[in-house]
C-alpha cells in the first residue's frame, strides 16, 4: 500500500499530507488532517453530510479522491468564520443535532457566493442533495432565505 | 416568565455551524486500532463454518473474533449472541469482528473470512410467525435468561404477549349497531440518523473499561456491561459527547458490546468500531414492523362501545426491546378515545427480519395507523365527519385509559381543544375534498394521537449544579443531546427558578457516566420531565445553601432573603445583599474569616406510583401523563397516475407549557417529517429470503429538501401539575398521526381503503388494480 505525498490547499493553508491514491478526500480531511467537521453519512455520495466547497463549489468529499484535489481551493466548514449563513442557521434554529449542518451550511454558503439572488427552484436543486433527519427543512429554508434576501436588498 | 417560552438559543449552537462539535466517530488517536465487521449475507442459515485463515494473512490484523463463547445478551430475553453462534437469525447479523491497525485493512481483511452457510426457511412476518407450524427463529427459548415479568412460549415464535381486558366485550357488541373491521400491515424501516452508530473501548489494566459510544443510554451500557461480562459496575465508564440524532435508535445497546470483544482481543487496545451506513441499517437495530387486526363497534350516533385488537410486532431475529415496545402498544391500544369495552393482544413475535429498538414515538404512530384508519371506516359508515367522531369520543378527565387509569385534570390534555384548533390551521371545514381540476384534487385526511411513555417505575434522573468563582453556574445532567435541545431546555427550567440570566448558566455537554448523575436513558419524551424536577430540587437545594451562608453574613433569618439576579438579597430592602460570586466559594469576612466552602447542588426525581401491568387484565398505572392531540395531513392528488404531493401538515399538540417556542416547533415538525417519510416512503423492501434490498439512502429514502408541506404548529396548554412549569413530553408526538392521517386522506383521495405502509403510488394502483371496474 504505497503512500504518496501531496500538498492540498484547505482554508488558506498549504497542508502536506501522505495518502493512498485510493483515498477519498473526506477520509483525509477527517483521518489525516483532523478536520472532522465533514461527516461520514453514507460515503455513497446520498446524504451530503461530508459537502465541502472546491473552488467555490459544493462538493461530496466522499465522492471526490483527494489525489485529485490537488491544485484546487478547498474550504471545509472549518475555514468558514462569522458568515450570515452561520448566523442565520442559529437564528433559525435550522438544525437539531448538528450533524448534517456542515453540510448544509458549506452548500449554502456556495449558492450565497455564486448566486446571492438564487430563486426557489435553485435553492430546491442545490439542497435536495442533502439530508436532514432532525428537522422538517422549515428552518433551514428560512436560513437560507434570510441570507438570500439580504442579498437581494444590498 | 422571564426565560421560559422564550426562543433561546441552543448552548451547542455555536460549535454546531462551525464544525467543531464533536460526535463519537469525530475521536481519534494514533494508538487506536479499527474494526470492521462480518455480517451475514442472509437471513436464515446454518453456520457450517467459518474460515479466518486468509483474514490473518492481512498485514496489520491485530485480532479477529468470532461467536464461539460469547454471552447471549438481550434487554428482556437474553437471545441473541453477541456475534451470531451456530446460525444466523437475520440479514446483517454479525459473525465476526476483525481489528487492525486501520479501517481499510480491517476491511480487506474482513472481506477475506470464507463462511459456509446452510439456508433455513425463512419467517418473513410475524403472521407467518405465529402459525402453528412455522419454523422456529430460536429453538431453545426455553433455555434463555429472562426479566421476571416476560413469558415468552417455548416452542413458538412468540417472544411476549400482553393482554387488555377491559369492561365486558358482549356487553360492547350488544350495543353496538354499526361494527367495522379490518387488517393493517407494514414491514420494518429504519431510523436513519446521519450519524451512524460508533463505539469506541479499551480495557484498562485494571480491567476498567472505557466506553466512547454513540448512544441514547450511557448509563444502560454500563449497567449492561458490567452484568453481561461479570465487570464491577464501577469499573464501566461511558462517555458520550453529542449525538448526531437518535430517535430512539441508539437506545439499544449492541456495537459496544462488539467492540468490547474486539479490544479485549487485541490486549485491551482503543478500537473503534464504526458503522458504515449499510451496517446501520440493517446490522443494528431497526424500526419495528407490524401486522394488526381492528374490529370497532359504535352506537347508531357514534359512541364507540367496543375495540377488540390484535396487534403481531415484527420484533425480528432478537427481541431486545421489542417485547416493551409491544407492551406499549397494549398500554394505549385504542388512541385517545373513552371507550368502556376493550380486549387486545399485543405480541411480540420473533421473525428473520433486522431486531428492533424503540424509534420515536414507541410504536405508537404504528398502533395508531391502524387505529385511526378503522376510526375513519367507522365515520364513513356512519357518514359522520372524522374529526365529529373523534371528538365525540375524546377521552376526557374522569374517563380510564385501556389499562383502567383513572385520567384527571393533570395527567391528560385536551383532546378537543386540539381538535379545534386543529381544524381552524388545516382549514378543515372548507371540506376534505376539493376539486383542483378534472385531474388535480386537494384532500385531506386527519388523525389524533395520544402518548403516555412506559418507562421502568423506578427510572430516575439526578442534576448538580456548581458555581464559578465569578458566580455563574455549571449544570450537569445525564440527558445526552441527541438534538432535541434537552439541555438547553434545563438551563432556561434553572434560569427562570433563580430568576436570572440563562447566559451564566454553562451546560456540560457531554455525559460521562463516572461523574455526570445518571437520567436513565434520553428517550421517551422525559428529558425535560424527570430532568426538569431534578433541576428544579437541585436549584431549591442551591438556594438553601446560598440562603444559608448569607444570612450568616447579614445577620438575619433565611426567610427573610429572596435569590434574584444572581444575588441574595433582603426581601425588604434589596440594596442590602451579597452577589453569587462572594457566596459560592465561602464567604471571606475582611478579617479573613471564612464560612461556608463551595456550594454544590443537588436534586433527583423518580417517577411516583407507576406499577407494573396486571398479566391478565393489563390493569396498572403504566406512565406519568398522556400528552395528545389532532393532526391533519393535505396532498395534492393526481387522480391520473396516483402520485401526490405533501401540501400541508398540521399538528396541534396538548404541550402543557411551551418552554423554548422555537425548539418546540422544531421538534415538532421535525417528528412530522419522519413520520411523513415513515408514511409514504420508508420501508424494508424485502426478498422472498428476508433479506432487505434497499440498505443505502439512495434506496431507502427519507424526504428531501423540497419534497416538505408547509407545516401548521398548534400548541395548545394544559398544564401537567408535576412537571416543570407544567410541562408535557413533545420530541416525538409530532410523527404520531401522521402515517394514519396520510392513509386516511390518501384513501379518500383514491377512492381505495389503503391498509399497509408506505402509501407509494404503486400501493394505491394495485388496490385499485384489485378493483378493476374503478380503472
Amino acid at each position: 500500500m504505497g503512500l504518496a505525498s501531496i500538498t492540498l490547499q484547505i482554508n488558506g493553508e498549504n497542508r502536506v499530507v501522505a495518502i493512498r491514491e485510493a483515498d477519498t478526500l473526506l477520509f483525509v480531511l477527517r483521518e489525516k488532517l483532523g478536520l472532522t467537521g465533514s461527516k461520514p453519512g453514507c460515503l455513497n455520495g446520498d446524504c451530503g453530510a461530508c459537502t465541502v466547497n472546491l473552488d467555490g463549489w459544493p462538493m461530496k468529499s466522499c465522492l471526490i479522491l483527494a489525489v485529485e484535489t490537488a491544485g484546487h481551493y478547498i474550504l471545509t466548514i472549518e475555514g468558514l468564520k462569522n458568515t450570515r449563513i452561520q448566523e442565520a442557521f442559529v437564528e433559525e434554529f435550522a438544525f437539531q443535532c448538528g450533524y448534517c449542518t456542515s453540510g448544509f451550511i458549506m452548500n449554502g454558503y456556495s449558492l450565497s457566493q455564486l448566486y446571492p439572488h438564487a430563486h426557489s427552484t435553485q435553492i430546491q436543486e442545490w439542497f435536495e442533495s442533502n439530508i436532514c433527519r432532525c428537522t422538517g427543512y422549515e428552518e433551514i429554508e428560512k436560513a437560507i432565505r434570510r441570507v438570500l434576501n439580504e442579498n437581494n436588498n444590498l | 416568565m422571564e426565560t421560559i417560552g422564550k426562543s433561546i438559543i441552543r448552548k451547542e449552537a455555536l460549535d454546531k455551524v462551525t464544525g467543531k462539535a464533536k460526535y463519537t466517530g469525530d475521536y481519534q488517536s494514533s494508538s487506536m486500532l479499527h474494526a470492521k465487521m462480518v455480517i451475514s449475507p442472509y437471513a436464515h442459515a446454518k453456520i457450517k463454518s467459518i474460515n479466518i485463515q486468509n483474514a490473518w494473512k492481512v498485514q496489520g490484523v491485530r485480532g479477529i473474533v468470532t461467536g464461539q463463547q460469547v454471552p447471549l445478551v438481550g434487554e428482556a430475553i437474553q437471545d441473541r449472541p453477541i456475534l451470531a453462534q451456530d446460525k444466523v437469525r437475520y440479514h446483517g447479523e454479525p459473525l465476526a469482528v476483525v481489528v487492525a491497525d486501520d479501517p481499510i485493512l480491517a476491511k480487506r481483511a474482513a472481506d477475506l473470512i470464507a463462511i459456509d452457510y446452510e439456508l433455513l426457511p425463512v419467517v418473513n412476518s410475524p403472521s407467518e410467525a405465529i402459525k402453528p407450524d412455522t419454523i422456529l427463529v430460536h429453538e431453545h427459548l426455553d433455555c434463555y435468561k429472562r426479566a421476571k415479568h416476560i413469558t415468552p412460549i417455548p416452542g413458538t415464535n412468540i417472544a411476549s404477549r400482553f393482554k387488555i381486558r377491559k369492561g365486558n366485550m358482549d356487553k360492547g357488541w350488544r350495543e353496538s349497531n354499526v361494527i367495522v373491521e379490518d387488517s393493517y400491515s407494514f414491514t420494518p424501516s429504519d431510523h436513519a440518523a446521519i450519524e451512524t452508530r460508533c463505539s469506541i473501548v479499551e480495557i484498562r489494566s485494571d480491567e476498567s473499561i472505557i466506553v466512547s459510544s454513540s448512544s441514547q443510554a450511557p448509563y444502560m451500557i454500563k449497567q449492561l456491561m458490567s452484568m453481561y461480562f461479570g465487570i464491577d459496575m464501577g469499573k464501566v465508564i461511558v462517555n458520550t459527547p453529542l449525538v448526531g440524532g437518535g430517535y430512539g435508535g441508539k437506545a439499544a445497546v449492541q456495537l459496544e458490546l462488539i467492540a468490547y470483544l474486539a479490544s479485549k482481543a487485541v490486549g485491551g487496545r482503543k478500537v473503534k468500531l464504526e458503522n458504515t451506513r449499510e451496517e446501520d441499517i440493517i446490522t443494528s437495530p431497526c424500526h419495528i414492523g407490524l401486522d394488526a387486526k381492528v374490529k370497532l363497534g359504535c352506537s347508531k350516533d357514534g359512541f364507540i362501545k367496543a375495540a377488540e385488537i390484535l396487534y403481531l410486532f415484527d420484533g425480528g431475529a432478537y427481541s431486545d426491546k421489542g417485547i416493551d415496545l409491544s407492551r406499549a402498544a397494549a398500554v394505549d391500544c385504542t388512541g385517545p378515545y373513552h371507550i368502556e369495552n376493550i380486549w387486545c393482544d399485543s405480541f411480540c413475535m420473533y421473525t428473520n427480519h433486522p431486531y428492533a429498538s424503540p424509534y420515536r414515538g414507541f410504536s405508537h404512530s404504528e398502533l395508531l395507523f391502524a387505529f385511526e384508519r378503522t376510526v375513519d371506516l367507522l365515520a364513513e359508515k356512519l357518514q359522520m365527519d372524522p374529526f365529529e367522531l373523534r371528538y365525540k369520543n375524546a377521552i376526557l378527565p374522569g374517563h380510564t385509559t385501556p389499562t383502567q387509569t383513572k385520567l384527571n385534570h393533570s395527567n391528560i390534555g385536551n383532546l378537543r381543544a386540539c381538535i379545534d384548533r386543529a381544524k381552524e390551521l388545516s382549514n378543515w371545514d372548507e371540506g376534505q375534498m376539493v376539486e383542483v381540476d378534472k385531474r388535480f384534487v386537494r384532500v385531506k385526511g386527519a388523525s389524533c394521537i395520544w402518548k403516555t411513555s412506559t418507562i421502568p417505575s423506578n427510572a430516575s434522573s439526578g442534576v448538580i449544579i456548581t458555581f464559578n468563582k465569578d458566580g455563574t453556574l455549571n449544570l450537569m445532567s445525564g440527558v445526552v443531546e441527541i438534538g432535541t435541545g434537552t439541555k438547553t431546555i434545563l438551563a432556561q427550567i434553572l434560569a427562570e427558578y433563580l430568576k436570572m440570566n440563562v447566559d451564566h448558566i454553562f451546560v456540560r455537554m457531554d455525559v460521562d457516566t463516572q461523574t455526570t448523575p445518571e437520567h436513565w436513558k434520553t428517550v421517551g419524551s422525559r428529558g425535560t420531565f424527570m430532568a426538569g424536577r431534578a433541576v428544579l430540587e437541585a436549584a431549591d437545594d442551591t438556594i438553601l445553601q446560598l440562603k444559608s451562608v448569607a444570612s450568616c453574613v447579614l445577620r438575619t433569618s433565611i426567610d427573610d432573603l429572596i435569590v434574584a439576579n444572581s444575588r441574595v438579597f433582603l426581601r425588604d430592602d434589596p440594596t442590602v445583599g451579597l452577589g453569587f460570586e462572594e457566596l459560592a466559594y465561602g464567604y471571606t469576612f475582611e478579617n479573613g474569616n471564612s464560612i461556608g466552602g463551595q456550594i454544590i447542588g443537588r436534586g433527583n426525581y423518580i417517577l411516583r406510583n407507576i406499577t407494573p401491568l396486571n398479566p391478565e387484565t393489563g390493569a396498572g398505572n403504566p406512565g406519568p401523563e398522556w400528552t395528545v392531540g389532532a393532526q391533519v395531513v393535505e396532498v395534492e392528488y393526481d387522480r391520473r397516475d396516483y402520485t401526490y404531493k405533501l401540501i400541508k401538515a398540521t399538528s396541534v399538540i396538548d404541550i402543557g407549557k411551551v418552554l423554548n417556542e422555537k425548539a418546540a416547533r422544531g421538534q415538532v415538525t421535525g417528528a412530522m417529517s419522519m413520520g411523513l417519510g415513515f408514511a409514504a416512503r420508508e420501508t424494508f423492501r424485502l426478498d422472498q429470503l428476508g433479506r432487505v434490498l434497499n440498505h443505502q439512502l439512495r434506496t431507502y429514502r427519507p424526504i428531501h429538501f423540497g419534497e416538505h408541506p408547509e407545516y401548521a404548529v398548534g400548541f395548545i396548554e394544559t398544564p401537567q401539575l408535576d412537571a416543570p412549569y407544567g410541562a408535557r413530553g413533545v420530541g416525538e408526538h409530532g410523527i404520531l398521526g401522521m402515517p394514519a392521517a396520510l392513509g386516511n386522506c390518501l384513501s379518500l383521495a383514491s377512492g381505495v381503503s389503503l391498509h399497509q405502509l408506505p402509501l407509494t403510488p404503486e400501493l394505491i394502483w394495485r388496490e385499485r388494480e384489485g378493483k378493476s371496474d374503478l380503472i
